[in-house]
């Protein structure tokens, strides 16, 4: 990707990013940063990447490479499920107002 | 169709995926969609990767996602509802140090990149350690395992000199044909000191807002390794958090009003606090019994839940009493200060849990107005978020911030573990005032008590 395609890509994607979460409201803050959280952990798919093309007898890249995967993936796999748990909660409260309604 | 496009065109999707689902996380409608399609695209990003013609040392790269993404998973299920802020800056900081990881790989690898390439790695690297250092301390702050904020002397000119030389030391070996292994050590290591002294001296009730920061941080970091590697997906998705994590951050600091400017240049201190002129005079205690009476004979009860009744597991009980007062013809709400518990949105989820409805819980426009008319005000754990100080002192660091009104009502009740000050250290006029009274204990036990005696009176 040449330099300037680059800087078009980062200024698109940081609108698209403004704009994505611009009306949330404040309960969804804590859920919507541990979604968030989430998402960024696509830094497994680099790390990936990134062990792939470390050299395989180099004993240094590989426990970088080691290392960076299993963060990586410690962030995807955490901030899931904690991102599900919070949100679960918004679940049960919904179901307990519609059988108040009654 | 080569193998290569193939994967492409599969990280495209995603990233329109991750969109998608962060776009639904904004509405409490969707939310749950949202993370579940997010989910979905995380495992097929994953999975196509090992479809990239030429990647090496799978085994090991299995045996590492198993590894991590399993404790990972397992911590994140245990983790208790009241420990969730802490558990995102941990794994926030991991994101970080992963992306830091990968940049570390490129540097020992030695790969020459254009010259702008190489300076978003060195970026990317220091933003990620700062993310993943900076994490480590908030948890250890938000655990309970750090209490006093640390200042050094002289702390600004330090930070400004750390990322200077920090950013020196990064161009240089990012430049270099074949940098050092010193080289890149020292420079890893300057990053994560960098993070650990910017966020060491801010306080434990500015933290959300730190976690908040460092989460957009990560976010960069890994949209910067992005362009380092070439995957365009990755660029997406982390520039995309990084951007909508500045504007929480902006946000969360609105609701407490914090600057996020002051809140990393000037922290409160508890020093702070207690050089000012502390609101004076006594205390008056109330029993279980005189604080059940006044609500169980009260028209109207605001109940204000702090993180003392979350740490205490308290909301079960607390949802109980208030079906009690209800059945006798009291009116009871709950008022929701914007940063209750540890994070914006942090009560609302506890409460949820506890079966509490949505249509007794009320934000601080919504029910500031009512404390006037309101009987008793029920303080539980809850401090500086009442202090009217914020309203009156204009010396008080707390000064300006938007409070709940609980003082107006006609009697406040302060269920309170013991005499100490506040999170962020200042002392709370409220609990002063004439028409305040304080009720010491857990606030487990101490609502499990009015509860008891409230069905007495039932008799």
């Amino acid at each position: 990707m040449d330099g300037f395609t680059a800087l078009y890509v980062f200024m698109l994607a940081a609108f698209t990013g403004y704009e994505v979460i611009s009306r949330v409201p404040v309960i969804l803050h804590t859920p919507l940063m541990s979604g968030s959280n989430f998402v960024h952990g696509v830094v497994l798919v680099g790390a990936m990447i990134a062990l792939g093309h470390a050299d395989p007898n180099d004993p240094l890249q590989l426990t970088i490479g080691f290392f960076a995967v299993l963060l990586g993936a410690a962030n995807a796999a955490g901030g899931y499920i904690v991102t599900e748990r919070m949100l679960g909660m918004f679940k049960a409260g919904d179901k307990k107002k519609e059988g108040g309604a009654q | 169709m080569t193998a290569n496009w193939l994967v492409s065109m599969a990280y495209f999707v995603v990233a329109v995926v991750f969109i998608l689902g962060l776009k639904a996380m904004s509405s409490p409608v969707t939310a749950r969609r949202g993370i579940m399609w997010a989910g979905f695209a995380m495992i097929a990003a994953t999975v196509v990767t090992f479809f990239i013609p030429g990647l090496h040392n799978i085994g090991l790269m299995v045996l590492a996602i198993v590894l991590g993404g399993g404790v990972a998973w397992w911590s994140g299920k245990i983790v208790k509802m009241t420990d969730m802020p802490q558990m995102v800056a941990v794994y926030n900081g991991m994101g970080g140090g992963a992306a830091a990881g990968i940049a570390a790989i490129e540097l020992v690898r030695g790969v020459e990149h254009s010259a702008m390439v190489s300076t978003l790695m060195v970026l990317g690297a220091i933003i990620g350690s700062v993310a993943f250092s900076g994490s480590c301390v908030a948890f250890a702050k938000l655990q309970g395992l750090m209490n006093k904020a640390i200042r050094l002397p002289q702390q600004n000119t330090i930070n400004f000199f750390l990322t200077l030389l920090t950013f020196g030391l990064g161009l240089t070996i990012g430049y270099a044909d074949e940098p050092s292994l010193f080289g890149i050590a020292l420079f890893f290591l300057l990053a994560l000191a960098l993070g650990t002294v910017l966020v060491l001296p801010i306080g434990g009730a500015d933290m959300p807002v730190v976690i908040s920061l460092l989460n957009a941080f990560t976010g960069l970091a890994v949209g910067f390794k992005g362009f380092v590697l070439g995957i365009p997906a990755l660029i997406v998705a982390g520039i995309v958090v990084g951007a909508s994590g500045m504007l929480l951050t902006q946000l969360m600091a609105k609701a407490m009003n914090r600057p996020i400017r002051n809140i990393i240049f000037t922290p409160l201190t508890g020093a702070a606090a207690e050089g000012g002129e502390g609101p004076q005079g006594t205390m008056r205690e109330v029993s279980a019994t005189d604080a059940a009476a006044l609500m169980r004979f009260g028209s109207k009860v605001i109940i204000v839940p702090g993180y003392g009744m979350a740490v205490a597991g308290a909301q079960h009980k607390v949802w109980e009493m208030t079906k009690l007062l209800e059945d006798a013809g009291v009116e009871v709400k709950f008022a929701i200060h914007p940063v209750a518990g540890r994070m914006p949105g942090h009560m609302n989820v506890l409460l949820a849990e506890a079966g509490v409805p949505y249509d007794k819980i009320f934000d601080l426009d919504e029910i500031n107005d009512e404390f006037a008319q309101a009987d008793v005000a029920l303080v539980i754990g809850a401090n500086d978020v009442v202090n009217p100080v914020a309203r009156t002192d204009k010396t008080s660091p707390i000064y300006g911030m938007p409070i709940l009104n609980a003082d107006m009502a006609r009697d406040v009740i302060v269920i309170k573990r013991g005499r100490g000050a506040g999170y962020s250290g200042i002392e709370n006029a409220l609990f002063f005032k004439e028409n305040c009274s304080m009720l010491y204990g857990s606030a487990q036990e101490a609502v499990a008590e009015i509860t008891a005696q409230i069905k007495a009176m039932e008799g």
